[in-house]
């Protein structure tokens, strides 16, 4: 079951054009990745899943309907450009914008008291936001984003900013999040994050989503059939089968060697062919991370 | 709609709560009467009377200087000379002297003082001496001062306004101030009001919190929220500075009256003495030839609930009209600063109409009155100008369809700028960007 599915949406801006044709599915109760290098296209993406902006052609589908104004209330956003009215106070700058998200103002009260006491921010209520810190903020912007407990979570960037301590807790938050059922899209170039958290991924480069699907797929599709292995004593006779990649020195004058393995030839194979010659201390496959995976697609794709 | 509600809310409360508009709100009418105030009290109090020395070798003036409330005169019958020496001594502000020959040279009468002397003063005295002279010329001319009296007439004219309903005392003078007030103060706030909208949007648009707003509310529904908003605001405003004047002139005006009932029973006296001296066909024309009473009754000649309702009309019309455009030059930049560029072609036609006014305001029904009272640009300050005066009903009927058609204008075209421009961000906008803004799909 999908949240949100995008169908072939272009978007044109005067002088260029943002998303060029992007189909995508975002599968209900999952973290997904939205990626792409600045400028790609996610932000037209996001806004216009938000109903920020429209598509020039295309149609965007939430569980199943097609989007319109009664979405507003399920998705809460945290854009990436995002801030607080300065000169109002903390309390009151929190339910006025969980009452644009259709909260009553009752509902949204009883719900702010919740968090200020998981976030351990009560002393902020009546505070001015000019007097909080960045940090302060972004809990602040954070407790905005999800408070009308919405179905869809958008966050752009949502760490750019954060300390470490905060990153956590906010992390800490999404997953739980997730347990409750809310599915959360992350838009990000930070592969770290995406490494971590995500189940689901997209990737968008100049306008065109150019892979899309389960992390751990893409990871296989991603696999170049490259073994490592750390061994005392000699490769030498294997270089004809293999092909034997970086040799270098590890500790305790233990080598480090990346083998690729031709088709057809197993890792079981592999390991019986050096049984014999050296002393293995670790074998394992070389799984791409999402930064090899990252770079790769999008270095693949010709300049326009 | 119900997000409209809780944006108009917020731009309200936000505004009303501000310790600047608290003080604002309390310090013009305070400042308005307190100065008024002021300036009474010292016309009233200012008792501290001058002493002048006159030495009149003439002998032409004796008793002619009368005393008044301000300063008192007293004649020295010692040589020039000798008053002059003691002059220094005396406790007198000023010293006339006027030479044996006045009549023939009437420019080498001298008043000496320690410091100079004011104009008021100064002024007085000439006036004493050349009413004086002129009357002995006069009269060694053979015209006595029965034949002068008479000879002086007082023209006065009242303009009746002519019309099926018959004739009506009207006031050209009470017409032009009325049209003048209702045209400065809907020029003030739409400077003012419209500044607000303006930096609101500016400050929505720097704090980045505009897309989080926008993601819930329509861009249309925040612009529109915001302009009502701070229109409230003004009304508020308006209403608290009408009350508290009111209040504060009757506070100050009780106060003053303490010492009031002395002055007032003197201008009586003055007022018996003067009417006993003139002659009865000017006795008869003294009543009205007094301005304020003038005014005041021909306020009850205007067409009151007419201007009071066009009034409001053009304050609204004309506050959405231009705050509109403000609210769009908010969105196109990206900080107070950069707002100069684009403010100019909106505050030239405010401050144009505002000259215009004062031509108007002398030709009211003139071809330049008709049109800067058609086009909506300038129709919210020129029209109130004219109608006091007394336009004709399809002329304001016109200028009014044309103001609502020109805000709707303004506001779509506004609503466009703004709905692309919120999420224009670190671009140096031109004037052919944002036409092109107005085209856009978003």
């Amino acid at each position: 079951m999908n949240i949100i599915e995008v169908k072939n949406i272009t978007k044109d801006y005067s002088n260029h054009r943002a998303l060029d044709d992007v189909s995508l599915n975002i599968p209900k109760g999952s973290i997904f990745g939205l990626l792409g290098p600045n400028g790609a296209g996610k932000t037209s993406l996001i806004r216009i899943i938000n109903q920020i902006t429209g598509p020039d052609s295309g149609q965007v589908f939430f569980d199943g309907q097609p989007l319109g104004q009664q979405h507003i209330s399920k998705i809460g956003y945290l854009p990436e450009e995002r801030g607080l009215y300065k000169k109002m106070k903390v309390g009151e700058q929190l339910l006025y914008l969980a009452q644009l998200k259709g909260l009553s103002q009752k509902e949204a009260m009883e719900k702010l008291k919740i968090w200020f006491v998981k976030f351990d921010i009560k002393t902020w209520w009546d505070k001015s936001v000019s007097d909080l810190s960045k940090g302060m903020q972004q809990k602040v912007q954070f407790v905005s984003t999800v408070l009308h407990e919405p179905e869809l979570i958008i966050l752009d960037e949502p760490f750019s900013g954060f300390d470490p301590i905060n990153a956590n807790l906010i992390r800490d938050e999404i997953l739980e999040l997730k347990q409750k059922g809310s599915t959360i899209i992350f838009s990000t170039h930070r592969m770290e994050t995406v490494e971590e958290l995500c189940d689901n991924i997209a990737l968008i480069h100049r306008a065109k989503k150019v892979l899309d699907g389960p992390k751990s797929l893409i990871k296989e599709q991603f696999k170049t059939n490259t073994f490592y292995i750390e061994y005392r004593g000699s490769l030498n006779g294997l270089e004809q089968k293999y092909q034997l990649e970086n040799t270098k020195q590890s500790e305790n004058d233990f080598l480090r060697t990346n083998i690729h393995l031709p088709a057809g030839i197993t890792s079981n194979e592999l390991l019986s062919d050096l049984l014999p010659q050296v002393e293995i201390r670790a074998f394992g496959e070389n799984i791409p991370t999402m930064s090899d995976i990252f770079m790769r697609a999008v270095n693949e794709i010709p300049e326009a | 709609m119900r997000n409209i509600f809780l944006v108009i809310k917020r731009e309200y409360m936000v505004r009303v709560k501000k310790k600047s508009f608290l003080i604002m709100t309390i310090l013009a009418p305070v400042l308005f009467v307190g100065g008024y105030a002021l300036v009474i009290w010292m016309a009233i109090s200012s008792v501290d009377s001058k002493t002048v020395q006159v030495v009149d070798e003439s002998g032409l003036f004796t008793n002619e200087f009368k005393d008044s409330e301000s300063i008192k005169f007293s004649y020295l019958k010692s040589s020039i000379d000798s008053a002059k020496s003691h002059f220094t001594g005396s406790e007198a502000n000023a010293l006339v002297y006027i030479p044996k020959n006045v009549i023939t040279s009437p420019k080498s009468v001298r008043i000496y003082a320690p410091k100079n002397v004011s104009m008021e003063l100064k002024s007085e005295i000439e006036d004493v001496i050349e009413k004086q002279i002129e009357n002995i010329k006069l009269s060694e001319a053979g015209i006595t001062h029965k034949i002068l009296e008479d000879s002086r007439v007082n023209v006065h004219s009242e303009t009746i306004s002519l019309s099926a309903e018959g004739e009506k005392t009207s006031s050209s003078s009470a017409a032009t101030i009325i049209g003048g007030i209702c045209a400065f103060l809907i020029y003030m706030s739409v400077f003012i009001y419209g500044t607000q909208v303006m930096r609101g949007v500016t400050e929505e648009k720097t704090s980045r919190i505009v897309e989080v707003i926008i993601s819930s509310v329509k861009p249309y529904q925040l612009m529109m929220g915001k302009i009502i908003g701070v229109a409230l605001v003004g009304l508020t405003q308006f209403l608290l500075w009408i009350f508290l004047t009111i209040s504060l002139t009757t506070v100050a005006s009780s106060v003053l009256s303490n010492k009031m009932p002395k002055d007032s029973k003197q201008m009586q006296q003055e007022m018996q003495k003067i009417q006993k001296g003139m002659p009865a066909s000017q006795m008869a024309t003294s009543g009205v030839d007094n301005p304020v009473a003038e005014v005041l009754g021909a306020v009850n000649s205007l067409n009151i609930p007419l201007i009071v309702s066009c009034f409001l009309f053009y304050y609204l019309g004309g506050y959405l009209f231009y705050s509109a455009l403000f609210g769009a030059v908010g969105a196109a930049v990206d900080n107070d600063a950069d707002t100069q560029q684009f403010m100019l072609p909106i505050t030239l036609p405010i401050i144009f109409s505002f000259v215009f006014a004062q031509f108007v305001l002398r030709d009211p029904d003139g071809n330049l009155a008709f049109w800067t009272s058609m086009i909506p640009f300038t129709s919210p300050i020129i029209m109130m100008v004219r109608i006091p005066f007394g336009v004709p009903a399809w002329q304001i009927a016109l200028s009014m369809v044309f103001l609502v058609l020109g805000f709707i204008g303004t506001i779509w075209v506004a609503s466009r700028i703004y709905r692309v421009g919120i999420l224009m961000y670190g671009k140096k906008v031109t004037y052919k960007e944002l036409a092109k803004w107005i085209f856009y799909k978003v």
